[in-house]
């Protein structure tokens, strides 16, 4: 408590009157507690009743009834069983974040520096999207790629498309999973470009830099915090989405992890402890791909 | 370390089996006229006009009972896996009938979570198919009641085909490679590959001849003669031309033909044969209206009620007597195999139903399949 409030009053809290010292004591603890008690109730405590479901066993000859135990056994015969789905996962994931990082760039820069008087309605284009709903739109894109649509009817006519259709293969799943997460990409970046003094990058051609070189050491490290942010909600999200492998995908080459959690869950009797052992697993796996990205990556300002 | 030493220990006493006792909710029904029914959808009849259930609505003015239909039910694993928990708890779900189909409605009554009915409240029962009272998984029908039944079969567009399919053969031929979908209902698809394979679906199949019909469609996924493997989403890939054909369930078709405006569905028994599967209305263990419940079945069992839906929905209709009353109105669809299947059409064409199943045997199979369909 009285660290915080040295903390927080810093060295010249000194002079100020007892009473704003005691009432910084609590003020900090107060405003925290709706946010604390939300993820308490919504987060930690779910996560630790995930947590007791991976680590379940099952009797012997009742299949949907569990009992508690601590069967690591779970996480290993989760893990061999659906290598496979972990990498696919992790793959589609990192297509989607390289594909929306090449769209969303060159967007958010000439939305932070060319767009002018248009500035504004390229920022509702961008935004509008989010006023349907993602399932929707996928299913919409379903429609848009079918066999007997524009896409699939021109690629056919042109013999560009080997298999003779789009749905059902992994360049539709990447191809949604790119488009329902451009948004998050374009905005971050767009964010940290639009806030980069125009002078520092005036400056570089002022030092006889080309235009090249000026973006490469300017302007990129300037926009560096907005690519990180936005990287990673695409790549987090994209990880453990199952909405387009659903939808878009195939039932069998294109299946993401997340996918099987939804059918371990709802569709195999006796599955929790799998799908909770995947999940956790994902979440683990996520966690530590972030971790290293941010190390090797991270920016002072973001962190 | 630790966790091992501990998993070690012995699991503890599994859960009673055997008929324990079931504490049934107080039933309101005599003071509280109403009814909640959680039903598939496209499966009774509507007024587009009007906006209401005919048959419903007549109930509702017969006795007084304030219904709530709602088409709450898409798929059984998805639906009893909302619900379950809550059942399980003994907390309302907010329904006092569900229609699930027979495998599942196995799973309900085995695990207690539907409460038994009084027959002798619902005179009308004895209506049901003789063929249908007797079943593995409710043996004298004492927690459930017969909806609608209906087949699994080949549907096709026969003028994108371009010829009648009449085998599992015709349909993963060649020319519709890629061009084909199959229902995720296990006991529909694995069951029609193991006809196929001259199985007795019905009778005691052994492991091995499940997984030689699992393996087919296995490798029919893998050579990409089958495209996807889909609840009742199947219909939206019908509809959008990426497939025109599959597995698909017959009541089905009708609907098809009459939201596409175009005739050329086509719904046939492969000649190796087809399943017969029933929806089922039961009462979950949370409903204080099972009397009301039981109101509203007895009154569908009522032969000319059931004539009404059975000529909108298309499905083979469970009820004696609801053939004649249907010929009074719609003489040509009374004739309709596939709302009043004959016992010779049903023997002809192989129709049967897919063997229940021990607890056991549900989750290995279920797991096997899902597996093989990718997830």
């Amino acid at each position: 408590m009285s660290a915080l409030a040295h903390a927080g009053g810093g060295g010249h809290a000194a002079p100020v009157g007892p009473p704003v010292e005691r009432r910084g004591t609590w003020i900090p603890y107060l405003l925290l507690l709706p946010g604390a008690l939300w993820l308490l109730l919504f987060f930690v405590v779910p996560l630790v009743q995930l947590f007791t479901v991976s680590l379940q066993s099952q009797y012997p000859g009742y299949p949907g009834y569990y009992y508690r135990d601590l069967n690591v056994g779970n996480y290993w015969s989760a893990l061999t069983e659906f290598a496979p789905h972990f990498g696919r996962s992790l793959l589609f994931a990192g297509l989607a974040t390289f594909f929306a990082f090449c769209l969303a760039y060159p967007l958010a820069y000439a939305m932070a520096f060319k767009a002018g008087k248009w500035r504004g309605l390229m920022m509702i284009c961008v935004i509008a999207p989010f006023f349907t709903s993602f399932i929707l739109r996928t299913i919409a894109w379903r429609q848009i790629l079918s066999d007997e649509g524009p896409v699939a009817s021109v690629l056919n006519t042109l013999h560009l498309l080997p298999g003779g259709h789009i749905t059902e293969t992994w360049m539709a799943v990447v191809a949604g999973l790119t488009y329902n997460f451009l948004p998050f990409m374009v905005l971050p970046i767009y964010a940290s470009l639009e806030r980069a003094d125009p002078r520092v990058i005036e400056a570089g051609g002022d030092l006889y830099a080309n235009g090249f070189t000026t973006f490469r050491t300017v302007t990129l490290p300037m926009s560096m915090p907005g690519v990180l942010a936005g990287t990673l909600l695409t790549f987090i999200p994209a990880t453990g989405d199952y909405v387009n492998a659903e939808l878009l995908g195939s039932d069998r080459s294109t299946k993401m992890v997340g996918n099987v959690i939804e059918s371990q869950f709802f569709k195999v009797p006796g599955g929790y402890p799998t799908a909770a052992a995947l999940s956790f697993t994902l979440m683990a796996l996520i966690l530590a791909l972030v971790f290293v990205y941010v190390r090797k990556f991270g920016t002072e300002e973001l962190l | 370390m630790g966790a091992a030493a501990l998993s070690a220990c012995a699991p503890p006493a599994p859960p009673s089996g055997g008929p324990a006792q079931l504490a049934l909710p107080t039933d309101v029904s005599a003071t509280d006229k109403t009814l909640r029914w959680a039903n598939w959808t496209a499966y009774l009849d509507y007024d587009e006009e009007a906006k209401n259930y005919p048959t419903l609505e007549a109930f509702m003015k017969e006795t007084g009972i304030a219904t709530t239909y709602s088409e709450d039910v898409d798929d059984n694993d998805s639906y009893v896996s909302k619900v379950r928990p809550q059942l399980e708890a003994r907390q309302d779900i907010e329904r006092d009938i569900v229609t699930l189909t027979d495998w599942m409605a196995a799973r309900l009554i085995r695990d207690q979570l539907v409460q038994p009915l009084e027959l002798i409240q619902m005179p009308n029962a004895g209506n049901l198919l003789p063929q249908l009272k007797e079943v593995s998984f409710d043996p004298g029908r004492n927690y459930s009641l017969t909806w609608q039944s209906g087949f699994a079969g080949i549907g096709y567009d026969r003028e994108k085909v371009g010829r009648d399919l009449k085998t599992l053969d015709d349909l993963f031929s060649e020319d519709l490679k890629g061009r084909v979908v199959v229902l995720s209902e296990m006991r529909d698809t694995v069951g029609l590959m193991m006809q196929w394979q001259g199985v007795d679906i019905a009778g005691q199949w052994t492991q091995a001849q499940f997984d030689e019909g699992v393996a087919k469609v296995d490798q029919l996924i893998g050579d990409g003669y089958i495209r996807r493997v889909k609840g009742n989403a199947y219909l939206n890939d019908l509809k959008s031309g990426n497939a025109i054909a599959g597995i698909v369930w017959s009541g089905d078709l009708f609907v098809l033909r009459f939201e596409t405006e175009n005739d050329n569905w086509q719904f046939t028994i492969p000649e190796s044969g087809g399943t017969l599967w029933s929806d089922n209305m039961m009462v979950p263990i949370t409903s204080t209206h099972r009397r009301n419940a039981q109101t509203l079945m007895n009154y569908y069992y009522e032969p000319e009620v059931a004539a009404q839906v059975a000529a909108y929905v298309n499905y083979v209709c469970p009820v004696v007597g609801a053939q004649e009353e249907l010929a009074k109105t719609d003489p040509e669809l009374a004739e309709s195999p596939f709302i009043f299947p004959s016992a010779d059409y049903i023997k002809e064409n192989n129709i049967q139903g897919f063997r229940a199943l021990t607890a056991q045997e549900d989750a290995d199979l279920s797991a096997q399949w899902a597996r093989v369909v990718g997830n």
